[in-house]
């Protein structure tokens, strides 16, 4: 007997299009972020199939350069940065505040359609020859030298960003202003404050980086003197305006992931998360000091020696928050009672993945030290770590745990441990070797290379097959789930939190009754055993 | 041992050892941090798997002390970190007084090399084993990243501006010179050499060979003149002398302002260094030199990057002394 629930409550095309439940919206950036993964990680192939060989022999280095430029302008602004939040973050949100929708439902689809039309900017930009500045637009390459479609592409990201700051400022008053009753802050679940937290970055930090491609357009287009030297310009100033949202921009990656993993990581080991307060206040930390760091990715660009000082120490300090979250997660662990499934495999490995790389952080902010690595692989093997190993780590961790509540089908449990444990094999092999390369002095960005990198670049090649087959894997089983899979449960995982509390898969308005709170989230643990250390 | 297991890239340079062991520093810090979280998690993991659908699991909400311990040794560490990549990277920023000089050009897609006393070479670089070399870097068009692995050494060219590195090397051979910032179509290929060579040879090398001719005119065979006399007919040719001659009243004296501050219009001061040299060359109303009318013309777009370093060059040769150095020597206005 099925009950009505958001996905069967209307039917046709425009029921979905025109939707203003947040569930359905969800659902539409699901399937339109899915297929911008897909295009990025075909470029992705292309890339390391190139880099089998160091001669430079499969595409032209025009062609290369394209490649990579595509590869990254997707998977950062069409696929990462949007990814956990308009996904899992719409879809949950309300739901674990006990709201019927987010405050802004209209906003909501807008913010899709907004998302939509920048793609399509950048799919043009991508199919009408392409783009070949990198995903960082260095000027006065991007303004001045490259002969490609910078000004579509730029305009697709501008246009997606403001799909950004809306879901941003949607997120941040629904939070404030739509919780159920007895749901304080510092009962919020972790996920919500990460996004909280993100929230904030969204709506600060995206305008500066809108504006900042804006003005590569502008220059291109009409010859101001705005970054080219020859017309009076500064180059390193779009540097600082760059980096000031895109250093910000990798914890809007990171930090819904981690909200994402202490949620797993409790579920599964049935335990509460030990440290609540610190785990949630270091999400705000991070936020906060990932604004005041932009200049470590300066080191060498000319800037004076005290503020690469400066620049350095905060980075340090950014890093004492994050380090407080992986402890704590293996502390949870502790006299659990700890469950493999595979989101909880995926939990695991997304602290794996991020401690390496976040300890590779460390050494790109130790200032003599980055001096020899900075651009070479290592640099692309420490953002993949943090970007690839943590933020999707965390997605697909999260997307495999609430596929019930989302599709009402559980997914089938072996294939998808199996799936996780290739990923994980398949990631490490990608991008381990890229630390070496990194270090011996492989400059990224490179479509020929010197022979004595080609052993570390082979394995890569060869990891980097394997890891696009576990991503298929997923991909696979569930849509066969779809169809197939058992029925889900309300509550297939006896999990806390208001998102369970409803039918699997929901109804559009969510909750029947509104539900009223009494404890804090994470009511896993025997709370008459009461032990403290 | 590491370097022949290919882990290392070869050590050519006096930072390159101590890159290696602040690198080795950072492994083993961790690796120490990782095996203790991966030890924490999978002996958890083995310890408190599931044994019934009905576990039952303490309420250990968190520790103070804990946390504090946990964020305390980790900043101390960190801190260590920044203060031994900070001593690094000052040594790094301040050339020995005594370096050899070169100036550095990129451009889409080669490395133009000229040495003071007159080579001029591309892709390649001949430098003396055991002397500080300084190298004064810009760019013609876009950014490039001059990126010497051997050495531990990298550091952008700019357009627009000047940038410095330096580097002593320690063992003579050929060593990758890569560009490491992208900059276009061929930024793969924009690949030279490092040659390291006894001083002995690195001597005859600089006085010999077929270098490439410094400005028209000039001498096509062995090597070109040195950069300051080239520079010397540069500022003969474009003019400068008619208002930078001893006792003119149109321009500055230069002789001997290098180093020294000017008072300019707007009540400031600023010290005469090669970024000030250039820019009074390429946009001389940027800032004016107190006492002189706005006069002079711009040479933007007149002289090469190349051609601008061997004005610097000349220009710094004039010693402090009148007469000693040529037409321009005399008695000016520069402030002191
Ligand atoms: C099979 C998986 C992947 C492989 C083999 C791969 C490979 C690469 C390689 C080799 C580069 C360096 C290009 C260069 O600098 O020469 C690169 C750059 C990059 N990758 Fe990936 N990648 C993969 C997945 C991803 C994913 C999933 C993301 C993000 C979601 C991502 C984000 C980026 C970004 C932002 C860049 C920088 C692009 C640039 O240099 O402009 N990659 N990738
Ligand atoms: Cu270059």
């Amino acid at each position: 007997m099925t009950s009505t629930n958001y996905i069967n409550a209307d039917y046709g095309i425009w029921s979905w299009l025109l939707t203003k439940d947040h569930k359905r919206i969800a659902i539409l950036y699901l399937v339109s972020i899915t297929a911008m993964f897909l295009l990025g990680g075909l470029f992705a192939l292309m890339i390391r199939l190139e880099l089998l060989t160091p001669a430079g022999d499969l595409v032209s280095a025009d062609t290369y350069n394209k490649l990579f430029t595509m590869h990254g302008i997707v998977m950062v602004f069409f696929f990462l940065i949007p990814s956990i939040p308009a996904v899992l973050g719409n879809f949950l949100i309300p739901m674990m505040i006990g709201a019927r929708d987010l405050a802004f439902p209209r906003l909501n689809l807008a913010s899709w359609y907004l998302f939509v039309v920048g793609a399509l900017f950048a799919l043009y930009a991508i199919f009408t020859g392409g783009v070949d500045t990198g995903w960082t637009f260095y000027t006065p390459y991007s303004t001045a030298a490259a002969h490609t479609n910078v000004i579509p592409a730029a305009l697709g990201i501008f246009i997606n960003g403001f799909s950004s700051i809306l879901t941003g400022l949607n997120f941040i008053v629904t939070i404030h202003r739509m919780r159920a009753p007895g749901l304080t802050w510092f009962r919020l679940p972790l996920f919500v404050w990460a996004h909280y937290a993100t929230s904030i970055i969204f709506i600060l930090g995206t305008p500066v980086i809108a504006i900042t491609i804006l003005l590569v357009a502008v220059e291109r287009a009409f010859h101001f003197g705005i970054f080219d030297p020859t017309l009076g310009g500064d180059p390193v100033l779009f540097q600082h305006l760059f980096w000031f949202y895109s250093h910000p921009a990798v914890y809007i990656m990171i930090l819904p992931s981690m909200g994402i993993v202490s949620e797993l990581i409790t579920c599964f080991s049935r335990k509460v998360i030990f440290g609540y307060g610190f785990v949630a206040v270091s999400s705000m930390a991070i936020a906060v000091l990932g604004f005041l760091v932009w200049g470590h990715h300066l080191f060498l660009s000319g800037q004076s020696v005290y503020a690469s000082l400066i620049f350095s120490v905060l980075s340090f300090l950014v890093a004492i928050p994050s380090a407080v979250k992986v402890f704590n997660w293996t502390a949870t662990l502790y006299r659990g009672s700890i469950e493999f499934a595979a989101p909880m495999i995926y939990a695991l490995g997304f602290i794996g993945l991020f401690t390496i790389g976040g300890l590779t952080g460390l050494f790109l902010a130790t200032l003599g030290f980055d001096v020899h690595v900075h651009d070479t692989y290592f640099v692309v093997a420490h953002f993949h770590y943090i970007m690839v190993g943590g933020a999707i780590m965390g997605y697909l961790g999260g997307i495999h745990y609430w596929w019930p509540k989302i599709s009402g089908r559980m997914y089938p449990e072996w294939p998808a441990r199996i799936g996780a444990a290739t990923i994980f094999v398949g990631f490490n092999l990608t991008f381990f070797p890229q630390f070496l390369a990194g270090y011996l002095g492989m400059p990224r960005r490179y479509h020929m290379y010197p022979p004595e990198f080609q052993v570390l670049n082979v394995m890569s090649t060869a990891g980097a097959t394997i890891l696009g087959v576990g991503y298929l894997l997923p991909l696979t089983y569930l849509l066969w789930s779809l169809r197939y899979g058992k029925v889900a449960p309300d509550n297939p995982w006896r999990a806390t939190g208001l998102e369970w509390q409803t039918p699997s898969p929901p109804p559009t308005e969510n909750f029947a009754t509104t539900p009223v709170v009494t404890e804090g989230a994470y009511a896993y643990s025997d709370m008459h055993e009461a032990e403290f250390i | 041992m590491l370097e022949r297991l290919g882990l290392l890239p070869p050590q050519a340079s006096t930072v390159a050892l101590q890159t290696d062991m602040l690198y080795a520093f950072l492994v083993a810090i961790s690796v120490f941090f990782a095996v203790l979280i991966a030890v924490a998690v999978i002996a958890f993991s083995v310890m408190y798997r599931r044994r019934s659908e009905n576990d039952v699991t303490p309420y250990i909400h968190g520790s103070t002390a804990l946390e504090i311990a946990w964020s305390v040794i980790p900043l101390g560490v960190a801190m260590v970190m920044f203060g031994w990549g900070a001593h690094l990277f000052v040594t790094l920023k301040r050339p020995p007084d005594d370096a050899l000089q070169v100036n550095v050009v990129g451009k889409q897609w080669m490395w133009k090399i000229q040495h003071l006393e007159g080579r001029r070479e591309i892709n390649e670089l001949h430098v003396p084993l055991g002397r500080p070399v300084k190298l004064t870097l810009t760019s013609e068009d876009v950014i490039h990243s001059f990126y010497v692995p051997a050495f531990r050494i990298k550091q952008d060219a700019v357009p627009g501006r000047y940038t410095t590195a330096w580097f002593e090397a320690t063992r003579i051979g050929s060593y990758h010179l890569f560009c490491a910032e992208y900059c276009g179509t061929m930024h793969s290929g924009m690949i030279g050499k490092v040659i390291v060579m006894d001083p002995a040879d690195y001597q005859a090398w600089l006085t010999s060979g077929a270098a490439v001719p410094v400005a028209a005119g000039a001498a096509a065979d062995g090597a070109g003149p040195n950069l300051a006399a080239a520079g010397k007919d540069l500022f003969e040719q474009k003019g400068c002398l008619t208002c930078h001659q001893p006792g003119s009243v149109l321009g500055p004296q230069l002789a001997g302002i290098v180093g020294h501050s000017v008072e300019l219009q707007d009540g400031t001061t600023v010290t005469v260094d090669d970024d000030y040299l250039r820019e009074s060359i390429l946009t001389p109303a940027a800032k004016l030199v107190k006492g002189f009318a706005p006069v002079m013309p711009t040479f933007k777009g007149q002289l090469t990057e190349e051609q601008v370093m061997q004005l610097i060059a000349y220009i710094k040769s004039l010693g402090p002394s009148a007469g000693t150095a040529g037409a321009a020597a005399g008695t000016g206005k520069t402030g002191s």
